[in-house]
C-alpha cells in the first residue's frame, strides 16, 4: 500500500461537517475556532459558520458581529479584501453568530410548548429565567442544542462551535443527556404531582422533609407550578435532547481540544481527550496553541547566549558590535548582557512547554501547533495567517 | 479601607486560566505566614488547591496543610448534612444519603441553593470565628456574581421559610467591608482584563461585597527601557549580528529572536494593564504578580506568589 502523506487539519475539515472546540478556559479557543472558520472558508470552500460564545470586543468587531443575538452574518468580501484577501480568492463564504443562551431558551419554548397560552405562561414565569439560566448546565445544553439547529437547517457546509467556559469541561459532553435524564427523574415526577398527594408518598417523605426544612414549602410549590407547565412540553425536550446527544457521536462530528503548554491546561486538556473516548465521541485534532519557537530549545542556542554574555565583557568587540550598529558602546554592552541572561527565563519556560508537548503528543490522532504571536490575534489578517498556519499543520 | 489580610473572608475569583487558585493559595499562605490560623475552601472541586499544596485529594473536613493552613474542598451535599446538624438540628445524617442524586437535581433546578449552601458554609465559619481568614478559591468570574449574590436573589425570590431567614446574618458578614472582600485576579491580556473591568464593574453596582483589590498576575517583567529597546533594534540589524555571530555563533539569531518576541508580548501586556489601570476606580488597589521563569510547580509557586503578594502588599 502506498504511504499516504500526513493528514492534517484540512483534511480534518474537508471530511467533517461540525467541529466542536474545546478546553479549558484561557486557551485561545475562540480564536481557534475563528481562525479555523475564517481559513476553512477561504481554502477549503463552502459555506462555513462559526458560532462563538464570547469574543473579544476587537475580534467581534472585525467580523462584524456587532449586533448581540441567534442570527448569522455573513463576513464580507469587503472585510477579506481589507485583510488582503481578494474576492475571487475566498472560495466560500464565512458566516459568524453568537451564542446567546437566553434566546436560545426562548426558542427552545416556543418550539415545544404545545399551545401559545402554555409558552406565554412559561416565558413569563418568575422562575423561568432564574432557572433556564442555572439548571442541568444550561449554556452547555444551549450550545449543543445551537450546533444541531444550524446543522439541521442544511443551510452550512461547516458548522465551527467554540464552547462556553464551563466549571466543568463534561458538563458540556454531558449535557444533553442529562437534559434528558431530568425529565426521566424522581425528582421532576416528584415534584409535579399534586401537593397533597406528594405529602402521603412514603417514599418522598424523608426527602420532603429535608427539602421543606432547607427551602420552606411555598418555594418548593412555586419551583413545583413552573416544573408542571416545564413537563408539557417533555416529549419535544427529550426526542430533541437525544438528537443532540446522537449528534456527538456522529461520524460527521469531530472534536479539536485546544491547549496551551502549561500544566493546567495541558492537564485538562488530557483528562478531556480521556472522557471524550470514553463516550466514543470522536476526538480529531489538539491544537497547541502560543508555543515558544523550538529553535529556543536547541542547545546551540543556549551556548549562543551564554557566549553572547561573554561577548558582552568583551570591550574590543563590543565596540566593533556598537560601531557596526551606530550605537553606543555602553549602552550595547548592557543591551547584549541583558540579552543573554534574560534568553536563560525564555529557554526554562521553553523546556517546560517541551515537557507538556511531549505528553500531549499522540494523544489525538493529529497534533497542530500555533506559535506565539507578538501581537494578539484580532483582526481577519492575523486570524487568517493563523488558520493557513493551523491547517498545513498536522502530526509533526 | 482594611487591609487585605486584616478581613476575614477573601473571595478570590478571576477568568479561566489566569491563576485565580495558585493566587488564592498564595493569599493562605501569606496569611499563615504571619501566624494567622486560616481556611482555604475550593469552591469548583476541580482540585487545583489540593495541587497547589501537593496534598492527596481534600475533602470536606478541613486537612491542616502546613501550620496554621487549613484546606478543604466544598461539597453542597456536605454542607446540607452540617447545616441541618448544625442549625436545622435535624440528625438525619444517616437518612439523606439515597436523596443525594435526587437532591442534586433539586439543587441545580432551585435558583441559589447549591449557591447558598457553600456560601452559608464559608460565612458559617467566620460568624464562628473558627479562623482569623477564610480564603476561598471561589467560581470563576462568570459565576462569581450568582455565588456572592446568591443569599440576596435568595432574600428577593423566597417570601418566607428557613432560607430566608438564613440570608439575614450571612448578607451583614458579606456586606461588611472591614471583613469581607472580592479579589479579582487577572492576567495583562485581553480577555482577562475585558472581563475583570467588567465584574469589578458589576460586583460593585450590583452586590454588597467589596472589591478588596485586583490582582495583576504573570506580568512580564520589561526588559528595557525605551531607550535601550532602540539600542536592540539597532544591534538586531545585519551588519552588527554578522559580527555577532562570528563572536558567539549562529544561533545568536535565536537568542535576538526570542528577546524579540518577549519584548513584542511584554508590550502587548503592558497596554493592557494600562487599561486596566485606567479603568479601575482609584479605590480599588491593584498589585501586580510578576511571570515567574521557574520549572517548579505546586507548593513552591505559592511560596513564590506569596513572596510577591508580600513585597506589593508591603
Amino acid at each position: 500500500m502506498a504511504r499516504r502523506a500526513k493528514p492534517t487539519l484540512a483534511d480534518l475539515l474537508s471530511a467533517k461537517e461540525m467541529v466542536v472546540v474545546c478546553g479549558s478556559g484561557g486557551t485561545g479557543k475562540t480564536t481557534v475556532a475563528a481562525a479555523l472558520g475564517a481559513q476553512a472558508a477561504v481554502a477549503l470552500g463552502g459555506r462555513v459558520l462559526v458560532l462563538t460564545v464570547d469574543p473579544a470586543k476587537r475580534l467581534a468587531t472585525a467580523l462584524g458581529l456587532g449586533a448581540f443575538g441567534n442570527t448569522a452574518v455573513r463576513v464580507g468580501n469587503d472585510a477579506f479584501a481589507v485583510a488582503g484577501v481578494a474576492a475571487e480568492e475566498v472560495r466560500g463564504e464565512l458566516w459568524v453568530a453568537m451564542l446567546d443562551t437566553k434566546a436560545g431558551w426562548d426558542e427552545l419554548i416556543r418550539r415545544h410548548a404545545p399551545d401559545a397560552a402554555l409558552r406565554d405562561q412559561v416565558l413569563a414565569n418568575p422562575l423561568y429565567r432564574n432557572i433556564t439560566g442555572r439548571f442541568v448546565n444550561s449554556h452547555d445544553y444551549i450550545a449543543m442544542e445551537q450546533l444541531h439547529e444550524l446543522h439541521a437547517s442544511g443551510r452550512y457546509d461547516l458548522v465551527i462551535i467554540d464552547t462556553p467556559p464551563s466549571r466543568n469541561a463534561l458538563d458540556l459532553l454531558d449535557a444533553p443527556g442529562r437534559m434528558r435524564e431530568f425529565f426521566g427523574s424522581r425528582l421532576l415526577k416528584w415534584l409535579t404531582v399534586p401537593y397533597r398527594s406528594r405529602l402521603f408518598t412514603m417514599a418522598s417523605k424523608p426527602f420532603y422533609q429535608v427539602a421543606d426544612r432547607v427551602l420552606g414549602s411555598r418555594f418548593l410549590q412555586d419551583i413545583a407550578e413552573f416544573f408542571i407547565l416545564f413537563q408539557t412540553m417533555e416529549a419535544g425536550f427529550v426526542a430533541r435532547a437525544r438528537e443532540v446527544e446522537r449528534l456527538l457521536v456522529d461520524d460527521r462530528t469531530t472534536f479539536i481540544v485546544v491547549s496551551t503548554l502549561e500544566a493546567a491546561p495541558a492537564r485538562e486538556a488530557h483528562y478531556l481527550s480521556d472522557e471524550l473516548r470514553r463516550r466514543r465521541m470522536p476526538l480529531g485534532a489538539m491544537v497547541l496553541n502560543r508555543t515558544l519557537p523550538a529553535s529556543v530549545r536547541q542547545p546551540a542556542a543556549a551556548k549562543a547566549a551564554t557566549q553572547l554574555r561573554e561577548v558582552a565583557l568583551d570591550t574590543r568587540t563590543v565596540r566593533k558590535v556598537a560601531d557596526a550598529a551606530g550605537v553606543e558602546a555602553e549602552s550595547a554592552r548592557h543591551v547584549l548582557g541583558e540579552v543573554g541572561e534574560r534568553f536563560r527565563d525564555v529557554a526554562i519556560v521553553a523546556g517546560r512547554e517541551a515537557e507538556r508537548r511531549h505528553e500531549l503528543e499522540g494523544v489525538a490522532p493529529l497534533t497542530a501547533v500555533v506559535p506565539t504571536m507578538p501581537s494578539d490575534v484580532h483582526d481577519l489578517a492575523t486570524l487568517l495567517a493563523m488558520g493557513a498556519h493551523l491547517l498545513a499543520d498536522g502530526s509533526r | 479601607m482594611t487591609a487585605l489580610l486584616q478581613r476575614e473572608l477573601l473571595f478570590v475569583t478571576g477568568k479561566g486560566g489566569v491563576g485565580k487558585s495558585t493566587v488564592a493559595a498564595a493569599l493562605a499562605d501569606l496569611a499563615a505566614r504571619q501566624g494567622k490560623r486560616v481556611l482555604i475552601c475550593e469552591m469548583d472541586a476541580k482540585g487545583a488547591i489540593a495541587a497547589a499544596f501537593e496534598v492527596a485529594d481534600l475533602g470536606f473536613e478541613p486537612t491542616e496543610v502546613q501550620p496554621g493552613l487549613h484546606a478543604m474542598a466544598m461539597n453542597t451535599e456536605d454542607s446540607l448534612r452540617e447545616y441541618l446538624r448544625v442549625v436545622a438540628r435535624i440528625p438525619l445524617v444517616g437518612r439523606i444519603g439515597p436523596l443525594a442524586r435526587t437532591f442534586d437535581f433539586v439543587a441545580d433546578a432551585a435558583p441559589g441553593v447549591k449557591e447558598i449552601l457553600s456560601i452559608g458554609k464559608v460565612c458559617y465559619e467566620v460568624r464562628e470565628h473558627h479562623y482569623d481568614l477564610v480564603v476561598v478559591d471561589a467560581e470563576a468570574s462568570g459565576h462569581i456574581v450568582a455565588q456572592i449574590d446568591a443569599p440576596r436573589a435568595i432574600r428577593e425570590l423566597v417570601q418566607v421559610g428557613p432560607v430566608r431567614e438564613q440570608t439575614e446574618w450571612m448578607l451583614q458578614i458579606l456586606g461588611d467591608a472591614d471583613r469581607t472582600g472580592l479579589v479579582v485576579v487577572t492576567t495583562p491580556e485581553e480577555m482577562p482584563v475585558a472581563e475583570s473591568v467588567e465584574l469589578v464593574d458589576k460586583v460593585r453596582s450590583t452586590t454588597e461585597v467589596d472589591v478588596a483589590a485586583v490582582i495583576a498576575n504573570r506580568v512580564l517583567p520589561q526588559w528595557f527601557s525605551a531607550a535601550d529597546a532602540e539600542v536592540f533594534d539597532a544591534l538586531s540589524a545585519s551588519a552588527p549580528q554578522a559580527l555577532l555571530a562570528e563572536a558567539a555563533g549562529q544561533r545568536v539569531a535565536t537568542v535576538f529572536e526570542a528577546a524579540s518576541l518577549a519584548q513584542a508580548r511584554r508590550a502587548v501586556a503592558a497596554d493592557h494593564l494600562a487599561r486596566l489601570t485606567s479603568a479601575l476606580p482609584s479605590s480599588v488597589p491593584m498589585l501586580i504578580v510578576p511571570e515567574l521563569f521557574t520549572k517548579a510547580t505546586g507548593r513552591r509557586v505559592v511560596s513564590l506568589v506569596a513572596d510577591a503578594l508580600d513585597e506589593e502588599l508591603g
